[in-house]
């Protein structure tokens, strides 16, 4: 498998009043079309990591690395407009909560159609079709209505369609996943998790799914990365993880209440100082 | 076994949209209940309508045998009844220090020696004196729920109404605070009224719950029963399903 992205040794820190705070130090990984999860706690760092991959991280953040490439091009030095044409057109990034990352005031078809228009040229009539043909691949039944709502007007669950629909609408080689349905119910979770799932193995995309539930990320990915004060502390296939061999992933595995297992009181995280260097 | 929270045929109406429609739970003093269901499901409201935090339009609640009506709730009922919200971001005052926010109920209950409470309750929650007088924002999401809960607990009320307290923590500091209940529920015999939309928590909590559905109850049961598969309701089963994670539907070539 060649290797669509290639992390070597990137670093991402804030400076504050206080001093430098280093988010993530020193992650390595490749990642070919296939699915990766980045699993952690709050604060481990899992998101800047996607969020540097991407060319999000705030300005005054500091983003370093030995190599950040994806499909040949160096994602540091590439120029501002390079990254704006990779950004949605060939690297998309789905966010958490639908109801803070849509635009607001913006209805969701003009919003799909403007991805679409802004990487391609195409015309009205042809950007409106391919996303109504988006908005039906991500299983909403009646497309055309939708199209002229506004985020606040749908759920959750549709948001967070709609929001899929917007970020594979351009086709792209490398979709990043950062915790795409924590803020949703259960069920309706299943269902989008099933329809991204579709989607990412028809079109033959590479994956990054961020999330802090492991056991989640264990289901749909084929491998794991866990993240621990911003290193990777454990690599592991996911259905190796019952042998994951860190105290920290075993930790995040045993802690979740499970129907039908009667544990009091839940085990929880002894954190060990030496884990986070 | 006597009635703690006893609620009959509640509806909560908010203009034409009903949340609550007729819904009936009782808990019995002593015990865990836990109310599940989908967002919009009116499990919440429930639990809102008890603390008079929503519009009741008809039906009854009753909290120790006392009838409640409209939504003015008196101090006893306060000392009594006490609430943890969701989100701990937002249930702290953000520019009162802890200290302050544990002094307030116990100042507008006229009780003295709030030294002396505030360090036991600090204590209780696993917070050292040292958080007392720091700031929400210095503190992390779990350390905040924390403090809610002992906020909820200086005033030694008998009946804690929980509103998903655990769904903005990360897993491994939610069993934290799961942990955290279950211990001074065992402590001082509280009763719990817990919402959730996560059944694994709920099983985990709660002795009997009451599934929700568009601001109904659609079925209640034991959480035993539910362990054991013995569901009537497609619903429930369906809740049942989700909670075991995702599965890939095997892809036919």
């Amino acid at each position: 498998m060649s290797a669509l992205l290639t992390v070597e040794d990137l670093r991402v820190s804030f400076p504050t009043r206080t001093g430098v705070v280093e988010a993530v130090r020193g992650v390595s990984f490749t990642l070919g079309r296939e699915r990766l999860g980045i699993v952690g706690e709050s604060g481990s760092g899992k998101s800047q990591t996607g969020r540097a991959i991407m060319g999000l991280t705030p300005l005054h953040a500091q983003v370093t690395a030995k190599t950040l490439a994806f499909d040949g091009i160096d994602l540091l030095s590439a120029p501002p407009k390079l990254r704006r044409d990779l950004r949605g057109k060939r690297i998309a990034m789905i966010l958490q909560d639908p109801k803070y990352s849509l635009n607001p005031v913006m209805s969701i078809g003009r919003q799909i159609v403007e991805t679409l228009r802004r990487h391609e040229k195409i015309s009205r009539a042809e950007a409106r079709r391919r996303a109504l043909d988006m908005l039906a691949a991500v299983q909403i039944r009646d497309p055309a209505r939708v199209f002229d709502l506004y985020p606040h007007e749908v759920s959750g669950g549709m948001g967070q369609r709609a929001m899929i629909a917007m970020m594979l609408v351009a086709g792209p080689e490398l979709l990043i996943a950062d915790e795409p349905t924590s803020a949703l119910d259960v069920t309706v979770q299943l269902e989008v998790l099933s329809i991204l799932d579709k989607l990412v193995a028809e079109r033959g995309m590479g994956l990054i799914f961020v999330s802090h539930d492991l056991r989640l990320v264990s289901s749909f990915c084929d491998r794991v990365l866990v993240m621990y004060a911003g290193r990777i502390v454990e690599e592991i296939a996911a259905s190796d993880l019952a042998n994951a061999r860190h105290p920290y992933t075993q930790g995040l595995l045993n802690c979740m209440p499970v129907i039908g297992a009667d544990r009091h009181p839940l085990p929880v995280l002894d954190r060990k100082p030496e884990w986070a260097l | 076994m006597t009635v703690a929270v006893s609620v009959e045929n509640l509806s909560v109406v908010y203009d034409d949209f009903r949340a609550l429609d007729a819904a009936s739970v009782q808990v019995e003093a002593g015990e865990s209940f836990g109310l599940v269901g989908e967002s919009g499901s009116g499990k919440s409201t429930l639990l809102r309508a008890i603390a008079g935090l929503a519009p009741v339009s008809e039906g009854t609640i009753r909290v120790q045998g006392r009838e409640l009506r409209g939504a003015r709730r008196d101090k006893a009922f306060y000392r009594a009844v006490q609430m943890v919200f969701q989100d701990p971001y937002g249930s702290l005052h953000p520019r009162q220090t802890i200290d302050r926010q544990l002094m307030e109920p116990l100042a507008i209950h006229g009780i003295s020696d709030g030294e002396r409470r505030i360090l036991k309750a600090l204590d209780e929650v696993g917070l050292g004196s040292g958080f007392r007088f720091r700031y929400p924002h210095q503190l992390s999401g779990g350390q905040r729920q924390r403090v809610a809960v002992a906020r909820a607990l200086i005033l030694e009320p008998s009946i804690l109404l929980l509103d998903e307290p655990t769904s903005a923590l990360d897993a491994s500091v939610q069993a934290e605070v799961l942990n955290l209940l279950e211990q001074v529920r065992r402590d001082r015999k509280l009763t719990f009224v817990m919402v959730s939309h996560d059944l694994g928590v709920v099983t985990h909590m709660c002795d009997r719950l009451a599934v929700m559905q568009e601001g109904r109850v659609v079925e209640r049961l034991t959480s035993a029963d539910l362990v054991a598969g013995r569901i009537a309701e497609d619903y429930t089963r369906n809740l049942m399903v989700a909670s075991k994670g995702f599965r890939r539907v095997a892809e036919t070539a």
